[in-house]
Order: structure tokens, then C-alpha cells, then sequence
């Protein structure tokens, strides 16, 4: 995961609430084996409309998407986090999220920056003609107006956002915790360790 | 470990706490991983290229499902027919490629075992209570039914799991809904779920883990409570559950990866520990009175937009919130639908009995009870019965379920997630409706511009004969 620090431009105002991940990318797209090139089938549904935002000239590439409660919710395609980055996007700013989404969201270094409903209209807004700053190292995002909200994020996904880290590189550190974990549970809970019997 | 008591999630978890971080984020032991063939391939890929291996193989288990046709697999002289769709083919020959490479126990497209991945975990023995089981799949959930704590991932998290055999995780708030009384004849636990995700909505349960509770759940089934947790994603809760009791031990035993023997009996001694502690206090508590609870439909394009069947299409503005007004309009327009309209009126065009929700025997033969000696309107164009197994789809055929099914009219399938989300050949055309036995109701979710009405087996067989949504009462005493 590449490190981010800051994203900053301008903000798709797309506000919708409930958009479920069918939505972000449909299931057609998922028949992939890369994670690349998913953009084009991005909210699929709502870019059939000639006029949409998606791809208005002033908001198409945009880092950016400010959504409705609930966002990402439905299935836990990750496609849906990389079709977004494909597009550009780099932050979703909402007043709530799916747990599986926002989770994925960060596996990619997408930021998910919650905000209560009257700030989020607010940037909503500013949106349709100003840029957005999102900081993470101050957990705030700013406008041109002099708008400051902070916005909470759980300390480990910060850091590890900050610093780009490999989450898998960190737990096979912790092999040994691992190790004493299987040993303990193969005496107390043997029927887990049981498994398929299958052998690496 | 502390004395306070503990709701049933609590406890899976403690049981399951590798480590704990300062920040209360844990890492957690997973039991058992579920492996299809959509979520998998990016994460294999990832560790062939980082060099890592899988860390427990024999507690993984993949079988390919989303992709597959349901149509036959072999031609007559047993030869695998090819698919059709290169990009399907692809999908499916990278699990059937990448499982045998990393270890992993692979049951192939044409094993009678092979099934939609959340019929199979519990069917085989795989899935277990009080296990933590995870699937690259949000509809992991399901498993909760038997008392796993089971929830669905992203790709990067299946690498994760693959490589360590652990998250890392916060623990989830918890939620209890509990349901009193009985359900009413004609009443089936899909009535019931799509019932409770009205009450509380499709973000009801966001950050929660929900624990079904009451004498509705001590009563049913093991069938009837997978189909309930397998929705509790669609109220928002990442996992439901149901504590496992003496419906899910006899269920469980015996069956492929089943513990036996004295494993067996330790196994049992700590399930029979798995409910919760009386004193145990939930975030969250809803209670519904099973009484209230009618054969119900989807009329838009969330979980959340349900009616009793006897009901009427909403009036947009009949919504408080604003935001909720114009999401009813968009969704009226997609299901071209107008407020007002009576739901038993709404003529469909096609049927889909199937689903990680309601493709197990139990579902195929209340299907079955309603079309014994009927016929599918003229009407309905399309009406397929996909099962959620080889094994389902044995039983099936050993009680005769097939032959009820072709002679009213319906296609007899082989087994996969088929039209709940038309990844493989099976969609629903674009304008048309589908009552369907599955999950979503979502814009484009059985195929581009597809009209969904989620519904019981029963109802969708009650559909199948009327030609429209029907009170599946009025055909059955």
C-alpha cells in the first residue's frame, strides 16, 4: 500500500445514500483476475446517464467522492475499492459506511472519513465549485471558506496509512503469538485443528 | 479470562483472541476459510508474488460457484463441457489452478459436493459452531445459523487470512433481535428476515454483530436459520447468529468434517457453553413479535423496501426523511412501479428459486408443497430451481421434488449462485421482474435493468403459478 499523508482536490458532490457495492461496480465486472482497469465499469449505472457527474468535465477524475450514509454496503467485493481508485478516487467522505467496505477502502489506502450529516451537506456544497483538503495526519478536512472539520480514525489504520504498510508483513511478525495460539487451541478445541486434513 | 457474563459473540471471540493491541484492535484466529473463485484469485496472486505460502491449508476449503452454469456439466459421454464465457473460464481455471498449488482441498465443478460455498461449509462439517469462519463472500453470515461467528472479507483480507490465519480486528458493538412468540402458518423464516431488516433498516446493524434470539429461533430449523443469518449483512450486521442448541448438534454430526469420537464429545461439551450468559447486556435490542410477521416482498431496490404481500407500492412522500423520498422515486422508477399499486397485482415474468438464502431441501420443498400438481402461469417466461448443492440436488431427486418442479413447468438445474447475481449465464432481461429466492433487490443486481422481488420459496412458487405476487395462503391450506 502506497503511504498517504493528504488528499486534496476537488470533491465529486454526489450525496446519495444506501449506494451498495452492485453500485460502485456491477457483478458483471468482477469476473477479473487483476485488480487493474475496473474504472470503466465504475458506478456503471449511473454513467449510462449522459449528463452524470461521474463524468462531467468538472468533476471526472476527481479524488474526491462525498456520498449519503451507509455507503458500500451489500457485498464485500473489493473490486468495488479498486474500480474506485481506477477512477481516481482516493478519499469517500460520509456519514457512515459498511464495515466491509470502509475496511477494504483502507486495505487500498482509500481514506473513509466519517462526518456528521450537517457537515457533510456543508462540503457538499462547497463542493460544487471548490476544492477540498483532506489531512490525515490532523484528521481535518478544510476548505477555501475556512470550514475545519476533524473527523476520527482508528489509531493502527492511521499509522498504517501514514507509513504505507504491508499488514500481512506485520502479523507474519507476530508468528510466534501465532504459533502459541495453534499449539493452545490443538489441546483445548483439538476438533478445530482438525480441518480438511489436507497437507501444504 | 474475566467472570462477567458474556453475549454469545463475546465468547467466540475470547475464544479466538491471538493477541490484544493497546488500542483494543486483536488479532484473531480463524478456523476455517471458504475459497470461491471471485475474491480469491488477486490474493493468491498477491502471496505468489511476496513468496508467502498459505499458513493452514487444511483449514481452508475452496469450491467454485458464482461463475459456473447451471445448466449440465458433462456431455453424454462424461466429457466436461467447456464454458462458454473466457472471462468465467479464466475466473474458475484460477481456483482450480491455484488450490491445488497452495494445498488447498478443491472440490471440482463436477463433485457431487460442490455447491454454492455457503451451503457446502455447513453441509460438509466444515463450518462448526462456535468456530470463527470467514469467506471472501459478504453473505458469510449465513454460517452464524449453526453458531459460528462467520463474516465476509475483501480480497486483501482473504490474503491476510491465507498467509496468517488471522485479522486483525475491533471488536464489534452487539445487537440483540429477538423475536417472541410464534410464527404464523404460511410464515417462513425469509418472511421473517426481510421482516426485521424493515424494522431496522440496511444500516440497522452497521458495527454490530447480531444475535437472533427467542423462542421463533429455538423452534426452527437449521435450514430456516441459515436463511436468516445469511441476510443479517443486509440489515447491516457484518455476522449473525444463532446459539447453537440440540437442533444444531444433531445437524452437524456425522457429516463429512465433522469432529467424531471423543473429539466429538469435547467439541459438544463447549458448544452446549455457547449461549448467552443470563445478565449479558447487547448495544443494541430490537423485539419483534413473530405474530406480525406475513409472507412479504420487496417492492424497490433495497432489503429495507418491504411490504407485507397484502400491501400496497409506498408513496414516496408516506417517507419522513428526504433523503429516503427521493431513493423511493428512483427505485419506483426502476421497478416501474407506481404508489398505491397492490403488490399481489404485480405481474412477474420470471422465477429464481435458489440462493446461498433459499436453495437447501428444506426451501426446495416448501417450493415444491406449493407446485405439486400445479402448472407455471403463460405468463412467466423463466422459472428455474437451482440448488444449493450436489448433495441438495441428490436429496431432491431421491424425493421426487425434480419431477414436481419440470411437470409445473420449471427448469431443474445444477448447482451455484446462478441468477442471485448473474455472473454466469443466468439473468433476468432487463425491464422484466423475477420474484427471486435470493438476497438483493439492488439496480442491476440479476442482470442490467432486472426487477427483483425478494421472496420466500414458497411465495416464489405461489408467483410461478399465479403469474403474479401472490399470498402463498391462498393456495395452500
Amino acid at each position: 500500500m502506497d503511504a498517504v499523508t493528504q488528499v486534496e482536490g476537488r470533491a465529486i458532490p454526489f450525496g446519495r445514500k444506501n449506494i451498495d457495492t452492485d453500485v460502485i461496480i456491477p457483478a458483471k465486472w468482477l469476473k477479473t483476475i487483476s485488480r487493474e482497469g475496473l474504472g470503466k465499469g465504475a458506478f456503471e449505472t449511473i454513467r449510462v446517464e449522459p449528463d452524470n457527474i461521474f463524468d462531467s468535465d468538472e468533476f471526472a477524475g476527481s479524488p474526491i467522492l462525498i456520498a449519503g450514509d451507509n455507503f458500500g454496503c451489500g457485498s464485500s467485493r473489493e473490486h468495488a475499492a479498486w474500480a474506485m481508485l481506477d477512477l481516481g478516487i482516493r478519499a469517500v467522505i460520509a456519514p457512515s459506511f459498511s464495515d466491509i467496505f470502509s475496511g477494504n477502502a483502507f486495505k487500498n489506502g482509500i481514506l473513509t472519513v466519517v462526518l456528521p450529516q450537517e457537515q457533510v451537506d456543508r462540503l457538499l456544497e462547497v463542493a460544487q465549485s471548490q476544492p477540498i483538503t483532506i489531512d490525515l495526519e490532523s484528521q481535518s478536512v478544510t476548505t477555501p471558506f475556512q470550514d475545519r472539520f476533524t473527523f476520527e480514525i482508528d489509531p493502527f489504520r492511521k499509522h498504517c496509512l501514514l507509513e504505507g504498510l504491508d499488514e500481512v508483513g506485520l502479523t507474519l511478525a507476530r508468528d510466534g503469538a501465532i504459533t502459541a495460539f495453534e499449539a493452545s487451541q490443538a489441546q483445548q478445541m483439538p476438533w478445530f485443528a482438525k480441518g480438511t486434513g489436507a497437507a501444504a | 479470562m474475566s467472570t462477567r457474563p458474556r453475549t454469545l459473540y463475546e465468547k467466540i471471540w475470547d475464544a479466538h483472541v491471538v493477541e490484544r493491541r493497546d488500542d483494543g484492535t486483536c488479532l484473531i484466529y480463524i478456523d476455517r476459510h471458504l475459497v470461491h473463485e471471485v475474491t480469491s484469485p488477486q490474493a493468491f496472486e498477491a502471496l505468489r508474488l511476496s513468496g508467502r505460502k498459505v499458513r493452514r491449508p487444511d483449514l481452508t476449503l475452496a469450491v467454485p460457484d458464482h461463475n459456473l452454469p447451471t445448466t449440465a456439466r458433462l456431455d453424454g459421454s462424461g466429457a466436461r463441457i467447456p464454458i462458454a464465457d473466457p472471462e468465467s473460464a479464466q475466473q474458475l481455471a484460477a481456483l482450480e489452478r491455484n488450490a491445488p498449488e497452495f494445498g488447498i482441498r478443491y472440490i471440482t465443478d463436477t463433485a457431487l459436493e460442490q455447491g454454492i460455498v455457503h451451503v457446502v461449509g455447513p453441509e460438509q462439517g466444515f463450518s462448526l459452531p462456535g468456530a470463527t469462519i470467514v469467506c471472501g463472500d459478504s453473505h458469510t453470515a449465513c454460517h452464524g445459523g449453526i453458531g459460528a461467528l462467520a463474516f465476509g472479507i475483501g480480497t486483501s483480507e482473504v490474503e491476510h487470512v491465507l498467509a496468517t490465519q488471522t485479522l486483525l480486528l475491533k471488536q464489534s458493538k452487539t445487537m440483540e433481535v429477538r423475536v417472541n412468540g410464534a410464527l404464523p402458518a404460511g410464515v417462513t423464516p425469509k418472511d421473517l428476515i426481510l421482516h426485521i431488516i424493515g424494522v431496522i433498516g440496511t444500516a440497522g446493524g452497521t458495527g454490530h454483530v447480531i444475535e437472533f434470539r427467542g423462542p421463533v429461533f429455538e423452534a426452527m430449523s437449521i435450514e430456516g436459520r441459515l436463511t436468516v443469518c445469511n441476510m443479517a449483512i443486509e440489515g447491516g450486521a457484518r455476522a449473525g447468529l444463532v446459539a447453537p442448541d440440540e437442533t444444531t448438534f444433531a445437524y452437524i454430526k456425522g457429516r463429512t468434517y465433522a469432529p467424531t469420537g471423543d473429539a466429538w464429545n469435547r467439541a459438544l461439551a463447549w458448544w452446549k457453553t455457547l449461549q448467552t450468559d443470563d445478565g449479558a447486556t447487547f448495544d443494541k435490542s430490537v423485539v419483534i413479535d413473530a405474530a406480525d410477521v406475513q409472507p412479504t416482498v420487496t417492492w424497490g431496490t433495497s432489503p429495507e423496501d418491504v411490504a407485507p404481500i397484502g400491501g400496497t407500492v409506498p408513496a414516496p412522500e408516506s417517507f419522513a426523511d428526504p433523503s429516503k423520498q427521493e431513493a423511493v422515486r428512483k427505485s419506483l422508477d426502476y421497478m416501474g412501479l407506481a404508489p398505491g399499486q397492490k403488490l399481489s397485482e404485480v405481474e412477474v415474468q420470471n422465477i429464481f428459486i435458489g440462493s446461498c438464502t433459499n436453495s437447501r431441501i428444506e426451501d426446495l420443498r416448501a417450493a415444491a408443497a406449493v407446485l405439486k400438481g400445479r402448472r407455471k402461469a403463460d405468463n412467466v417466461k423463466w422459472a428455474i430451481v437451482v440448488p444449493g448443492s450436489g448433495l441438495v440436488k441428490a436429496q431432491a431427486e431421491a424425493e421426487g421434488l425434480d419431477r414436481i418442479f419440470v411437470e409445473a413447468g420449471l427448469e431443474w438445474r445444477e448447482p451455484g449462485c446462478s441468477a442471485c447475481l448473474g455472473m454466469n449465464p443466468d439473468k433476468v432481461p432487463p425491464g422484466e421482474r423475477c420474484a427471486s429466492t435470493s438476497n438483493r433487490n439492488f439496480v442491476g443486481r440479476q442482470g442490467p435493468g432486472a426487477r427483483t422481488h425478494l421472496v420466500s420459496p414458497a411465495m416464489a412458487a405461489a408467483a410461478a403459478v399465479t403469474g403474479h405476487l401472490t399470498d402463498v395462503r391462498e393456495l395452500v391450506d
